[in-house]
């Protein structure tokens, strides 16, 4: 399966590439020349490239859903933060060791307002992927994590929370330095923060990497991200473990292990892991990255200003709350 | 086969166990010693030739740690569905409970060690690789919720694979769930002890496993996040021996003490004895 979501349709890409030739200027002049009425044309084909987007992005498959979520323009953390905020101010280090660069955070206004933001961070070309580790955090990201989410507590400012990991390193540094502890510690602490925390799942929520930073009140999914226990490919070598098979086979099964593990924003929301999910652009958020954070800042808004009425205590007990009663059981009396 | 096949260890064992009636001897997985039923029962399930600590299951943990008949469970009534509808959840879940006998991967309820009162919860491996979906992580913070209300001490034996994927994201949020439950705990001033159990790894570890006052773990349990295979696949780097073990984990910090398993029990005892005494007024 390639990672260019342009493939999820070939008519789509076909679209896209008709509408570019059209629309470069040397073709453009011959057209006139030739007496085409070329501006309606693009319109017209504008508008079927936006319905044929809109049909086939409203029945992407699990799997098709993991790709786009994972795509390399897809907007990433710092991305959003430029977008939503009117100045962010960022803040490095763990104050322990480190400063882990999966992991980004600092001071921000929201229409004016102060917040506290943290977020996970992928890189965009080779040389920053490495820098960030591709977006999965060692223990240091996620103390720096917590060290902003006190800071947050102790100011009374709103924290908030950009979710795009496909997990925590799993590396040997990262166990030296016990990335479980971190993990566990976050878990804990910010389950009692006594100020209101936002968590946006922008890309990928990948298991206990995305988890140990996305506790919160208020849990938003963009509508083509996902959020799962482990990954499709770990979760189908587990299940069906067979390395004779042919890379088709590996990605049929793959596929599969999305179906079956439920890693969609619509699924969590009936879950009640999310509580809201915010609808991308026709196409994705990749192809218009302002709109998708026109539409994530005004979520933020309205849900900040919920819980902002809120006393610590109360947010603490809710929050509590909303965590305690996950899951699925049935119950007899002992 | 080796060219000395005849004379390796493993075959020598495996002509002598077949000269053996069943249940008279067993084998130590680690370094294959022949051993007794008996003295091996009588240890422990700790092999005396090499010390490597075999897995207990749940009731065997609780029989060789808690006071003779303290044992009172709780929430036995709590059962699992299988949510996601995931392909051989359903299978799987009614086979684990035919070969082990038990409900799921945790037993939880009030006991006392060596006279000394407490919540304590054990996790059995042999359910479904002791991995973590509602029910357990349920169990878990009812247990702690517990030891809140009636300012008990809670002491947790862990043992898993991690989260249960078949419950997918309801498993992972166990996590959240089972370290916020600790939180209330840490916050009242509640004990917590944790023993780490071969193996404890992934989304266990890395919630309600890494949040105790105090940590003890058995020798050589497998102890770790991600798991050897993945960790090996970070090109360059080699692997300590000793990686994601009980002892790696002490040696990075992680762990307050590694205790032999016949110990466990009395360690316990004065841990519990230590938090339940005093406030440094006779001093």
């Amino acid at each position: 399966m390639q990672s260019n979501p342009s493939d999820i349709d070939r008519t789509i890409t076909e679209l896209e590439d008709i509408i570019a030739t059209l629309k470069s200027p040397a073709n453009r002049s011959r057209a006139i020349a030739e007496g085409i009425d070329i501006d309606r044309e693009l319109v017209r084909l504008e508008e079927e490239l936006q319905q044929v987007l809109a049909q086939r992005y409203a029945s992407l498959s699990p799997w098709e859903k993991t790709v786009l979520a994972r795509h390399k323009d897809r907007p990433y953390s710092l991305d959003y933060v430029r977008l939503i905020f009117d100045e962010f101010f960022e803040l490095w280090g763990d104050r322990l060791a480190n400063n882990d660069e999966a992991v980004i955070g600092g001071l921000a206004r929201l229409n004016g307002e102060p917040v506290v933001v943290i977020g996970q961070q992928k890189g965009r070309d080779l040389k920053e992927r490495q820098r960030r580790n591709f977006g999965s955090a060692r223990a240091e990201g996620f103390r720096k994590a917590l060290r902003l989410a006190k800071l947050a507590e102790k100011f009374h400012k709103p924290l908030i929370s950009f979710i795009d990991t496909a997990g925590a390193a799993a590396d040997l540094r990262a166990e030296e330095h016990g990335v479980s502890e971190a993990i566990a510690r976050n878990l804990r602490e910010v389950a009692l923060l006594r100020t209101p925390i936002l968590i946006a799942v922008i890309g990928e929520g990948g298991s206990g990497g995305a988890l140990g930073m996305a506790v919160g009140d208020r849990i938003l999914m963009l509508e083509h991200a996902i959020y799962s226990v482990i990954s499709p490919e770990g979760c189908a070598a587990i299940l069906w473990h067979d390395k004779s098979q042919s890379p088709e086979a590996q990605r049929e099964k793959t596929a599969q292990a999305a179906d079956a593990l439920k890693l969609t924003a619509q699924n969590a929301l009936r879950l009640g892991v999310v509580d809201e999910v915010l609808p991308e652009p026709v196409g994705g958020a990749h192809r218009d990255p302002v709109a998708m954070a026109a539409t994530i800042k005004n979520a933020l808004c309205s849900h900040l200003g919920e819980l902002c009425r809120l006393s610590a205590d109360e947010l603490v007990d809710a929050r509590y709350r909303r965590f305690r009663k996950l899951g699925a059981w049935a119950e007899q009396e002992d | 086969m080796p060219r000395n096949g005849w004379f390796s260890r493993r075959s020598r064992t495996a002509r002598v166990m077949e000269s053996v009636p069943d249940g008279i001897a067993t084998k130590c997985v680690k370094c294959n010693e022949i051993l007794f039923a008996r003295d091996f029962e009588r240890n422990l399930k700790v092999c005396p030739k090499c010390g490597h600590h075999h897995r207990l299951n749940a009731r065997e943990r609780l029989a060789i740690t808690v006071d003779e008949g303290s044992f009172v469970a709780m929430d036995e009534g709590l059962t699992s569905l299988d949510p996601l509808g995931f392909p051989e959840y359903a299978e799987k879940f009614q086979r684990a409970c035919a070969n082990t006998g038990q409900t799921e991967a945790i037993l939880t309820g009030t006991a006392a060690i060596e006279s000394h009162p407490c919540v304590i919860g054990v996790a059995d491996f042999s359910f479904m690789g002791g991995s973590m979906g509602s029910v357990v992580g349920e169990r878990i913070a009812r247990a702690m919720e517990t030891g809140l209300e009636r300012r008990l001490p809670v002491v947790m034996f862990t043992a898993s694979g991690g989260a249960r994927m078949q419950e997918g994201l309801l498993a992972l949020m166990q996590m959240a769930k089972t370290a916020a439950a600790a939180g209330k705990l840490d916050r009242a001033g509640v004990p917590y002890i944790v023993v780490l159990t071969d193996p404890t790894t992934g989304g266990v570890y890395a919630s309600y496993a890494c949040l105790g006052d105090i940590i003890l773990a058995e020798p050589g349990a497998i102890v770790g996040f991600a798991g050897r295979r993945v960790a090996n696949q970070d090109m360059g780097t080699r692997l300590p021996d000793n990686f994601q073990t009980s002892e790696f984990q002490a040696e990075h910090g992680m762990v307050d003490r590694i205790i032999p398993r016949k110990e466990i029990r009395p360690a316990l005892a004065n841990l519990l004895s230590f938090f339940a005494e005093g406030n440094g007024h006779a001093i």
